[in-house]
């Protein structure tokens, strides 16, 4: 009987063997991803142990921070608003804390610094362990400027959708609302069923109020604002200037199929089915751009969007959804891109962007959301970011054809709502139909003053908020692009 | 069968002191180890040495050496690391226990599992002690084949009778006397290795040999085919009546295990894997905790399932996330978080050691045990009995095939399954039966290695001669019926010595080998 006992050893040392892989498995191989894990509460034990930093607006107020906390489980309660500070305004910036489900948005993408474990902080932390404290987090000073943020905020009341404000010169996020908000204060709760609750219901809430609509979420069809990059890609192409005259029928035929492209209520756009490049951007004609687009080939449609920053996903530090223009297309597909339909789909940063890149001669600046990482006990700053290009979108040239045409929207097309007294502003509107029988999303871009931009804004009301079926882009998300320009302008 | 031929050799006074001496050191070794552990837990969860460390270490002092002194009297020539691993084993338990003890505030309200460990401890070693002074030759057991198979059976339907069993965690395992819980299953099965040793033993000639022959396997009868299909239908039962896959999963590899010794037909072990997964898929169709358990280990990660109030994946994960933490050096005794873990200082004791101890720490331990199987496999090799053989074999498979159920499980190697890790978790029916289990390895392993001429002058020789020499005619003739062409002078099969076994000829002892030639 000793044969099958050494087959039985051997089966027993197999065994063994299994085990001694699967513990170096757990314990080192996935050991750092297992750490990562964002339902590890081990790591947020830890941090919660620690202060975590505050998250400062530009102004130096404090929109979340670290409370010693009654309760026995963690050390530190997160709050987030207070001292005037609304925290439902700030939510698509601050994002949560929660000990449940981890933590997202800025309090996410900044974790390492705010609990102070980012290797930046390795020395100061060593000294601390010496001395046996428990080192608190970093401070993350963010770009937001208070006074556009309330004026975003107030502007959408109670529509869905985003705003988001950039300096087109450096690429700072001035501001960025996404509504409805919620309030990060119930999801912070260390009871585990009042966080869950919370968590559950903002979940499960039609309105979708966990979606950062700004940076993510479906995304929208960016309908006329997405002219801009038609108009853009016409004049790089050479072929084209503000006064080229363009066909612009009533109704455009399509090749291919038996729809058909019409302007909004059946307008004609300039005369005898004529109308110029700058006009049609003005009244935003919908078939010389859609014909335009034909013209110009869905190669070239696609790289200036990309240009723009279309196609690619960036982390600011917040990750950002890349928007898309879709691919092969064919000639109905292209005419209906041209002007932001089929399947292009943008987050109202890209939209931004996109006026920010020709306000800024036509450099896209990199959007970033902190302006500086601050040592919460010496004050040192540990992390600066300065302003980054990410791309050249159109010549200097082209920028200025492109500011002097969107300037006129605003003094007399479709975005007069956008008008400031003293104040030259560039802008560009969009009514983007996206569902059969829904009102369709009133989009309006712009940036300010045209001769010296300091701000540029993109601004989404879905559905046509309020004003429903009756909406046009430039009547609804127009004042709030206006009243966003206003606050940075004025103060 | 190439065994040594242990009563050739001579050993000699000067070895049977050295195995004690031996084994003394070692278990100074392990009981300063264990000291050392408990300290730690102190130092590092309260920044100060328990109180009770001196009067705690006596007490482990005194019962390795208690049990040192009863195998240097009963077991003179018994393995000398047995003892030695489970005392390290047990004493790295109680540490844990105790330090998770501390985490959870239980010591202020008095006693705490560390202390009702350190008394089933206490109880096991005294068992251990029992059986070395009170069964002198392992082979007497094998009288009580049938007995110890019913009562095996009776302790499993035990938790099934109202009143009397407890479900638990959804697990029907547990009975509640006099309030304190026992899982019968855990002395169920030393019986059970009792059952199946002595079974076999006897029958396994017509087992492999008395059936038809039928698609090239050769088929057992269907009479010698009962208490097989009795043994799949038990472990089954435990999975679908009492909802313990792990108990059910032991039972079974114990019984496939001394199956093969026995028989050495690796078909049929084939089989039985077959069976049983078929068993285990089918139940796992009909009943929806063995799927949870499934989707809990397949799905782990996934916040749905982590976050299931009713068999989640929340105890596993949090294990993992222990283990994680622990990494490669562990962050020391005393100074991780184990606690957060449910049932950290029974179920998930591997989990709570691979935290603090580290990657290196579980290394050790599982080493600790593949020593242990090992030790237990080669006693079964040199014991000269089959009974013995197949009796070591089974339980220190059984040994084995636990740890790898339970690290499998806390791993996520396998589908977790609510079974104890030998010796280091808190719970006293295991800790009492597994120290029962290493006093009779100690008996079987002084009685393999105990040279030859020192049966006749010892107490052995009169159960010697009843048991083997001497096989009843009812036995012989059922021996005869099943192909049995043997003189009959031919102790039956397995009782055979090793010696006889080596010189297998026509007429040799072992029908088997005479088969194949």
């Amino acid at each position: 009987m000793n044969k099958p006992l050494r087959h039985l050893a051997l089966v027993a040392l197999v065994m063994f063997a299994l085990l001694f892989g699967s513990t170096s498995y757990v314990q080192y191989f996935s050991a750092q991803s297992l750490r990562d894990n964002p339902l590890n509460s081990r790591t947020l034990q830890q941090e919660l142990g620690r202060e975590r930093g505050p998250i400062l607006l530009a102004d130096g107020r404090v929109v979340a921070s670290s409370m010693p906390s009654e309760s026995s489980t963690y050390d530190y309660q997160r709050v987030y608003g207070g001292d005037g500070v609304d925290p439902a305004m700030y939510s698509a910036v601050t994002g949560f804390f929660s000990v449940v489900y981890g933590p997202s948005g800025l309090e996410q993408a900044e974790n390492s610094m705010l609990a102070g474990t980012d290797d930046a902080m390795f020395y100061r932390n060593l000294t601390h362990y010496l001395t046996g404290q428990e080192p608190p987090g970093a401070a993350v000073q963010t770009t937001i400027n208070p006074a556009v943020q309330e004026a975003a905020w107030n502007g959408m009341g109670g529509q869905r959708g985003a705003a988001v404000a950039l300096d087109p010169r450096t690429g700072e996020v001035l501001a960025m609302v996404s509504t409805p908000g919620f309030d990060p204060n119930s999801l912070a709760s260390h009871s585990h069923d009042t966080a869950t609750q919370a968590y559950q219901e903002l979940l499960g809430a039609e309105s979708r109020p966990l979606y950062n609509r700004a940076i993510g979420g479906n995304l929208y069809p960016p309908g006329s604002t997405f002219k801009l990059i038609t108009a853009a890609a016409a004049l790089e192409s050479g072929q084209y200037t503000p006064e080229t005259e363009l066909d612009a029928p009533t109704t455009l035929e399509l090749p291919l199929t038996t729809a058909t492209i019409r302007n909004a209520g059946g307008a004609v756009c300039g005369s005898g089915g004529r109308a110029t490049l700058q006009h049609s951007l003005m009244v935003s004609c919908n078939t010389s751009f859609a014909a335009m687009g034909m013209e110009l080939g869905d190669q070239a449609l696609r790289e200036q969007a990309e240009a723009f920053g279309f196609d690619e996903g960036f982390t600011m530090p917040l990750r950002v959804t890349a928007s898309s223009f879709p691919d092969e297309l064919n000639a109905p597909q292209l005419a209906q891109s041209s002007i932001g339909q089929y399947e292009v789909r943008a987050t109202p940063m890209q939209m931004a962007m996109v006026a920010a890149g020709i306000a800024n001669d036509g450099v896209v600046m990199q959007p970033n959301l902190v302006s500086s990482v601050v040592d919460s006990t010496s004050l040192d700053v540990i992390s600066d970011p300065s302003p980054r290009e990410m791309s050249r979108a159109v010549s200097p040239e082209t920028a200025q054809q492109l500011t002097e045409m969107m300037t006129t929207v605003v003094e007399s097309g479709t975005g007069t709502a956008a008008q400031i007294p003293g104040v030259d502003v560039a802008g560009k509107t969009g009514s983007a139909q996206h569902a059969q029988g829904a009102a369709p999303h009133a989009w309006f871009t712009a940036f300010a003053p045209a001769d010296d931009p300091q701000i540029a804004v993109a601004v989404v009301v879905e559905s046509g908020g309020d004003a429903g079926s009756e909406a046009s882009g430039g009547r609804v998300a127009g004042p709030i692009a206006k009243a966003m320009i206003e606050a940075m302008v004025n103060s | 069968m190439s065994a040594p031929a242990p009563a050739a050799v001579h050993y000699g006074a000067p070895r049977r002191v050295r195995y004690r001496l031996l084994e003394l050191l070692l278990i100074l070794l392990a009981v300063l180890a264990s000291v050392v552990a408990y300290a730690l837990v102190g130092l590092g969860a309260q920044n100060e040495i328990p109180a009770n460390v001196y009067q705690y270490g006596g007490w482990l002092l005194a019962l390795g050496l208690a049990a040192h002194a009863v195998v240097q009297w009963r077991a003179r020539y018994a393995d000398q690391t047995l003892l030695p691993i489970v005392t390290l084993l047990n004493g790295l338990g109680l540490a844990m226990i105790y330090r998770i003890d501390i985490a959870k505030g239980r010591l202020e309200d008095g006693g705490g599992a560390a202390g009702s460990q350190l008394i089933w401890m206490t109880l096991g070693v005294a068992l251990a002690i029992g059986v070395l002074i009170a069964l002198r030759d392992h082979r007497v057991l094998r009288r009580y084949t049938y007995t110890a198979g019913l009562a095996a059976f009776l302790l499993l339907l035990l938790p099934l009778l109202p009143g009397l069993g407890v479900t638990i965690n959804g697990a029907r395992i547990w009975i509640r006397l006099f309030g304190m819980s026992f899982q019968p299953a855990e002395i169920a099965k030393i019986l059970l290795a009792i059952f199946f040793a002595g079974y076999f033993v006897a029958y396994r000639d017509s087992i492999v040999l008395a059936g038809p022959k039928f698609l090239g396997i050769q088929w057992p009868r269907l009479r010698d085919l009962g208490p097989i299909v009795i043994a799949w239908i038990a472990s089954v039962g435990i999975l679908v009546f009492q909802r313990d896959l792990g108990t059910s999963l032991l039972i079974f590899g114990l019984f496939v295990a001394v199956l093969y010794v026995a028989t050495a037909k690796r078909t049929w072990i084939l089989l039985g894997a077959v069976f049983f997964t078929g068993g285990a898929l089918l139940a796992a169709q009909a009943f929806s905790h063995v799927q949870q358990r499934i989707d809990g280990w397949l799905h782990a990660l996934d916040p749905e399932m982590y976050n299931r109030e009713i068999g989640g994946s929340y105890q596993l994960v949090q294990g993992l996330f222990g283990m994680a933490n622990g990494g490669l050096i562990g962050t020391g005794l005393g100074r991780g978080r184990p606690d957060i873990v449910p049932y950290s200082e029974s179920d998930f004791i591997i989990a709570s050691l691979g935290e603090e101890l580290g990657l290196i720490g579980l290394f050790a331990i599982l080493m600790l045990y593949v020593l242990l199987m090992a030790r237990g496999l080669k006693t079964a090799m040199l014991v000269r009995d089959g009974f013995g053989k197949l009796f070591a074999a089974g339980i220190s498979f059984t040994i084995a095939l636990q740890c790898f159920i339970v690290v499998g499980g806390v791993t996520r190697l396998i589908p977790l399954t609510g079974l104890t890790t030998p010796f280091l978790a808190a719970g006293g029916s295991s800790l009492v039966a597994n120290w029962i289990i290493i006093g009779l390895l100690l008996r079987i392993s002084d009685n393999a290695r105990r040279p030859q001429e020192e049966f006749h002058t010892g107490v052995l020789g009169t159960v010697r001669q009843e048991t083997e020499e001497e096989p009843s005619p009812r036995r012989r003739r059922r021996e005869e019926q099943a192909g049995h062409t043997g003189t009959g002078q031919t102790p039956a099969g397995e009782d055979a010595t090793v010696i006889v076994q080596e010189v297998p000829g026509p007429e040799g002892s072992d029908p088997r080998e005479r088969g194949q030639a």
